[in-house]
């Protein structure tokens, strides 16, 4: 039990959530009225969306691919909800649907591609991000506010906890999103194949896995949580504008990458993406509650920590290599002679 | 058809052929498209503007096609341009009588030092430390344009300093000065690409780095003076584009110009996939572009929405450069020439 704690896979989870732990405290040391349960509650409040965004991209990333389109889709789907919602007076009950159904779509079409033309990830999701933030503009040029009834009571409503702390209807919906992540990724053969295909495609498909269908079902799992996270996002800001979400991509890439998942793909928990969207809402919180610093400084350190959590990750690779390289040499020899 | 194959083989032909689609699609639909008129000495048309706009672009694929051909990429361009242009801008002022607060030979020099020296950390991140490229310049990408923003107090700068604007706004000898710049750069890179044999060993690390250390080249140092190039031509780009509007907004300059740029790479045909690239291939994949970008203004479409039409482009390209795609195609129509 004891070792598997401390095997090195969850090493730089464990950094991660020791960080967390460290800057919570500092901050509550430094700062009157930081430490309470409801500033720890603020962190999912405030970054419901980024962490609907990094529960998808652990699954792209975790397969061995990387999705860049996923801020512009959250900004096509603040706009179409807010366009349909406002221009066309549809009820919610039926835009939601549709724009979830568009960004599913979206991902399917990318997936795609990718798959059936061997294309590479990168390229073709930086195209969605082109195609997304264009069909914005498509949409509206202007902001388009949000009047809606239900869209109000969401972004106004609180779900009261116990004592006088309370969450959102939209951290309710990433906490359910981050449950359902964490049982596909641990529980089913979809989530297996995921992990299977990080690891080495080659070999899951020899093994006879539906390598194929998978791929392209992970890059429209993807823009669902886009579109979700899309949508999540119109209840903070009740509107719906083209610029929304410009570099969070690379946001919830950082996110995933300091929650321990290498990007070389294979190794990775939705867990540890929860802490890393923690550790990026803490530096913002910090950066708020010491007020003299330039709200940019944000991006900086979040560079700074992705560069130390890469190096941890080149760190713990090179330490495995070394590791199988003695077990191939412990090997008898005649074991390695046989054709 | 065996006119045809080497046709297809010769990858520059391919962009060409785009470029010379757009163009005369241009001389059918936009009237005076292709008109140059002189004008206090200079040269004024549609053609001069695109070679112009495209400049920034340009010196980018330049150190970009350098980085893609070792299987590489660079995604802090964009965030090296911002910085650049903040560097520069603080360094020079925003004196309204224009008397620059360094001499602005000196301010220049400076910009170009700290892009290289952000292009050398990328560098030094993936071929010393052994990082993926991707996520060793999104470290970039990511801090660079808090850099940018901090260099800057957050404030967008306005320059007066008269003799600066003549990197991106001044003519010599009847043609916009960048084109130059552009143009010095490029037969440099050339000249030490092709006619050495730093060409080749690029494109070797891109093919195979362990065979190439092998075969004694040192590859690490390779990579790192790819990258290294790559932030210097974003820095000369920076200064160009601080030089144009004048100003440096740490937040908008080179705002997604990395990805014009790696489309401009990818288009004039190097793959991602490394081993090979045509530098020439890299500027008509600019020129590409701007024109695409200049064509979609002249029908009064939002230039915004403009980046659907390029998202289809890169779809279609990408589409042509798959094996799968080609032999599908191929497959089509072999069926027809059978059935026929």
């Amino acid at each position: 039990m004891k070792a598997r704690y401390l095997n090195p896979r969850n090493l730089p989870v464990l950094v991660t959530l020791a960080l967390f732990i460290i800057m919570f405290g500092l901050g509550s040391i430094a700062f009157r009225g930081f430490f309470s349960v409801q500033n720890f509650l603020n962190l999912f409040i405030d970054n419901a969306y980024l962490l609907i965004l990094a529960v998808g991209m652990t699954f792209v990333i975790v397969s061995g691919g990387i999705d860049l389109s996923v801020g512009s889709m959250l900004a096509l789907s603040t706009m179409v909800s807010s366009s349909l919602v406002q221009k066309s007076h549809l009820s919610p009950l039926i835009v939601i649907p549709v724009v979830l159904l568009l960004g599913t779509g979206l991902g399917l079409f990318m997936g795609y591609l990718i798959q059936t033309f061997n294309l590479p990830p990168f390229i073709i999701t930086l195209a969605g991000l082109y195609l997304a933030r264009g069909l914005c503009y498509v949409v509206s040029i202007d902001t388009i506010a949000i009047s809606n009834s239900f869209w109000k009571a969401a972004a106004n409503s609180q779900i009261n906890l116990i004592g006088k702390n309370f969450i959102s209807p939209s951290a309710l919906i990433a906490v359910v999103v981050v449950l359902v992540g964490l049982y596909v990724s641990r529980f089913t053969k979809f989530g297996r194949i995921v992990y299977a295909m990080g690891g080495n495609e080659q070999s899951a498909l020899l093994m006879g896995l539906p390598v194929a269908s998978t791929k392209i079902a992970i890059y429209a799992l993807s823009g669902f949580c886009s579109a979700l996270a899309g949508i999540v996002f119109t209840f903070y800001t009740l509107s719906g504008y083209a610029l929304n979400g410009k570099g969070m991509e690379l946001d919830a890439i950082a996110t995933v990458v300091i929650g321990g998942t290498l990007l070389t793909g294979g190794v990775g928990t939705i867990l540890g993406t929860v802490v890393g969207v923690l550790v990026y809402g803490i530096i913002q919180v910090l950066i708020m509650f010491q007020g003299t610093l330039n709200s940019w400084w944000t991006r900086i350190v979040i560079g700074f920590l992705v560069f130390v959590f890469c190096l941890l990750q080149r760190l713990f690779e090179s330490r495995k290599k070394a590791a199988t390289a003695k077990s191939v040499l412990r090997q008898p020899a005649n074991t390695q002679a046989a054709p | 058809m065996v006119r045809l194959r080497s046709l297809n083989r010769s990858k520059i032909v391919w962009p060409l052929v785009t470029l010379g689609i757009l163009l005369v699609f241009n001389l059918f639909f936009i009237p005076n498209f292709f008109r140059i008129e002189i004008i206090e000495g200079h040269l004024f048309g549609n053609l001069i503007d695109i070679i112009k706009n495209a400049a920034p672009i340009m010196l980018l694929a330049i150190g970009l096609t350098l980085v893609i051909a070792t299987h590489g990429i660079d995604i802090s361009v964009g965030s090296v341009v911002a910085i650049s242009a903040g560097v520069v801008a603080m360094l020079i002022g925003g004196d309204l009588k224009g008397n620059p607060k360094y001499p602005i030979a000196i301010a220049m020099a400076a910009a170009l030092l700290v892009s290289t020296v952000a292009g050398m950390w990328n560098g030094m991140l993936v071929s010393r430390i052994g990082m993926q490229p991707i996520i060793a310049t999104l470290i970039l990408f990511v801090a660079g344009r808090g850099i940018a923003m901090v260099t800057t107090n957050a404030m967008v700068i306005w320059l007066y300093a008269k003799p600066f604007a003549l990197l991106g706004q001044g003519y010599r000898l009847g043609l916009p000065f960048s084109i130059y710049i552009v143009a010095f750069l490029l037969v440099l890179t050339i000249l030490f690409t092709r006619k050495t044999a730093l060409g080749m060993f690029i494109e070797a690390v891109g093919i195979n780095p362990t065979a190439t250390r092998f075969a004694g080249i040192n590859a690490r140092n390779i990579l790192f003076w790819c990258y290294a190039f790559s932030g210097f031509c974003a820095g000369v780009s920076g200064l160009i584009v601080c030089s144009t509007v004048m100003s440096a907004d740490g937040n908008n300059a080179g705002n997604l110009f990395e990805l014009d740029a790696i489309l401009a790479v990818v288009l004039g045909g190097t793959s991602l996939a490394g081993g090979r690239f045509f530098l020439i291939g890299s500027m008509v994949g600019a020129l590409i572009i701007q024109t695409l970008t200049t064509t979609i203004y002249a029908f009064n479409v939002p230039p915004e929405i403009a980046q659907v039409v390029k998202a289809l482009v890169v779809y279609a390209v990408s589409l042509l450069q798959s094996d799968t795609f080609r032999a599908r195609v191929a497959g089509i129509f072999g069926r027809r020439e059978a059935a026929a």
